[in-house]
């Protein structure tokens, strides 16, 4: 029973056998960095993409149009810097930058999230913003039409529509999410390829265990993207619609 | 009933950049006025019914809202749109919404009344244009005619004071023209102000109180359906009219 394996499935099964609470820890792990991530991210870049598709009324007062006007340049500011970045390089910066200048010892875990949301949020805002201007004109001043604020119309029509167009790009958001929590090894965060790399060293197994990781890293992913599509077809709504039959009519 | 026309529109002018799409408007709508405004394409017929519901920016000139001068104070005008709704020429139905919630959204967002309320108006007036059987259908499930239809009940619902049409029927095929018009008919027969942009000229010589003819961002005349189409004063109102009696 002791023999060490000599196939490379033998290898396999005998790696899951050894280190699977170590393997389920890191998928765990991954996983809820990525979720709550990619949540907190696609939230921050709807918040962003709606700033930044902001048109400023020209019957607005000067102080609301300046206050618009500096807000759209941060927000500017923050996805230029976050989408023009390796997030591996953010992740170094704000988890020693912090610890270095201001003595904050930042749970690695915590750092990730931070990290994945900032940047999930800049690439996010770009694509909410696209969605948004791509609506339908028209749907706005249907909206209007009937006595909508602009912020009426925005968030009953304009913005129900862009979410629904956005899933696919969530979806995808999501996906590289989970892929990308990888490079949160530099600042040591316990996730899946942290893991394959303690448990690769341990025998050097390498091939093994990276394709266990691959397996599970594709087994995360398919099933996100299954229940995105989901989503996506139940907002759609039912495809078939029932005649009401009016029983309040009039007999003609 | 009181004197002050509903909507008044004194020295309207727009320019887009340097072209002058509108030019020196006067113009007034009484109550339970029918106005039907013709004229050819890029004469600014539906640039004044944009100014009117404040889509566009006048460049010049004031439009009152019974007696009072339009305030574009963002609250104002949503205010004043409740009051005054419009019809397009593309329908605009909110595609995320069923034709009930539809007709329903108007009345709890900018009226805030209630569920049941809106429920009730929604479906009333979905009866009153024959849509009510489709209720819950979402917008692209139907043909241009149905969605015009749900258009006006959508407005219907807000209980306005006037409707601006801006050629409602020009986005349909000839065999969804009829329901259309026969339900902006029996809105005119009940007394709904209304003023609308149209090409239909047999409908306007039937339905209107008066016809305005525009050309060139003018208005060049403007009468009873008689007088119009039966004794234009210009040439240019008894040209235009003569292209439609040849077909």
């Amino acid at each position: 029973m002791d023999s060490t394996p000599t196939t490379f499935f033998g290898w396999v099964a005998y790696l899951l056998n050894e280190f699977w609470p170590r393997f389920l820890a890191g998928t765990v792990n991954t996983l809820e960095i990525a979720l709550v991530g990619t949540v907190l991210g696609c939230a921050l870049g709807f918040v962003v993409g709606i700033v930044q598709s902001i048109k400023v009324d020209s019957h607005a007062s000067p102080v609301s149009r300046a206050l618009v006007g500096l807000l759209k340049a941060i927000v500017a500011i923050y996805v230029e810097i976050f989408r023009g970045t390796p997030m591996m390089v953010q992740a170094m910066v704000i988890y020693y930058g912090s610890a270095e200048m201001y003595g904050l010892d930042m749970n690695t875990f915590f750092a990730g999230i931070l990290v994945l949301t900032l940047n999930t949020g800049a690439y996010m805002a770009e694509s909410v913003r696209g969605a948004i201007t791509g609506i339908d004109p028209g749907q706005l001043e249907g909206a209007y039409a009937i006595g909508f604020t602009h912020f009426q119309a925005m968030t009953r029509v304009v913005i129900p529509q862009a979410f629904r167009n956005l899933i696919p790009q969530i979806g995808n958001m999501f996906i590289s999410s989970i892929k990308d929590t990888s490079v949160l090894n530099v600042i040591s965060v316990t996730e899946l390829y942290y893991v394959g790399r303690s448990v690769a060293s341990s025998y050097y197994r390498f091939f093994e265990t990276y394709f266990i990781i691959s397996i599970i890293y594709l087994v995360l992913t398919f099933v996100i993207s299954r229940l995105l599509r989901l989503m996506e077809r139940k907002l759609d709504g039912a495809r078939d619609y029932e005649l009401v039959i009016d029983e309040g009519a009039e007999v003609a | 009933m009181s004197d002050t026309p509903i909507l008044k529109v004194e020295h309207l002018g727009k320019s887009f950049g340097t072209h002058e799409v509108l030019r020196d408007i006067d113009f007034s709508v009484n109550r339970g006025e029918v106005i039907s405004v013709i004229g050819p394409s890029g004469s600014g017929k539906s640039t004044l019914l944009r100014c009117i519901n404040m889509l566009e920016d006048p460049s010049a000139g004031t439009i009152y809202f019974e007696g009072k001068a339009l305030s574009y104070a963002p609250k104002d005008q949503s205010a004043f749109r409740a009051r005054v709704g419009m019809v397009f020429q593309s329908f605009n139905l909110f595609n995320n919404m069923t034709v009930l919630q539809n007709c329903m959204v108007g009345v709890q967002v900018v009226k805030h009344g209630s569920k049941s309320e809106a429920e009730g108006l929604a479906k009333k007036y979905l009866r009153e244009v024959g849509m009510y059987a489709y209720q819950n259908a979402r917008p692209a499930q139907l043909s241009g005619g149905q969605k015009q239809r749900v258009a006006i009940a959508r407005e219907l619902c807000m209980q306005p004071d006037a409707i601006l049409f801006d050629e409602p029927t020009s986005a349909l095929d000839p065999e969804m023209v009829g329901e259309v018009l026969e339900v902006i008919k029996r809105l005119a027969e009940q007394g709904m102000t209304m003023v609308i942009v149209t090409h239909e000229m047999l409908f306007a010589r039937d339905i209107s109180t008066r016809v305005v003819f525009m050309d060139q961002g003018v208005i060049v005349e403007e009468g009873t359906p008689d007088q119009l189409f039966n004794h234009p004063q210009h040439k240019r109102t008894a040209d235009f009219l003569s292209r439609y009696r040849q077909v």
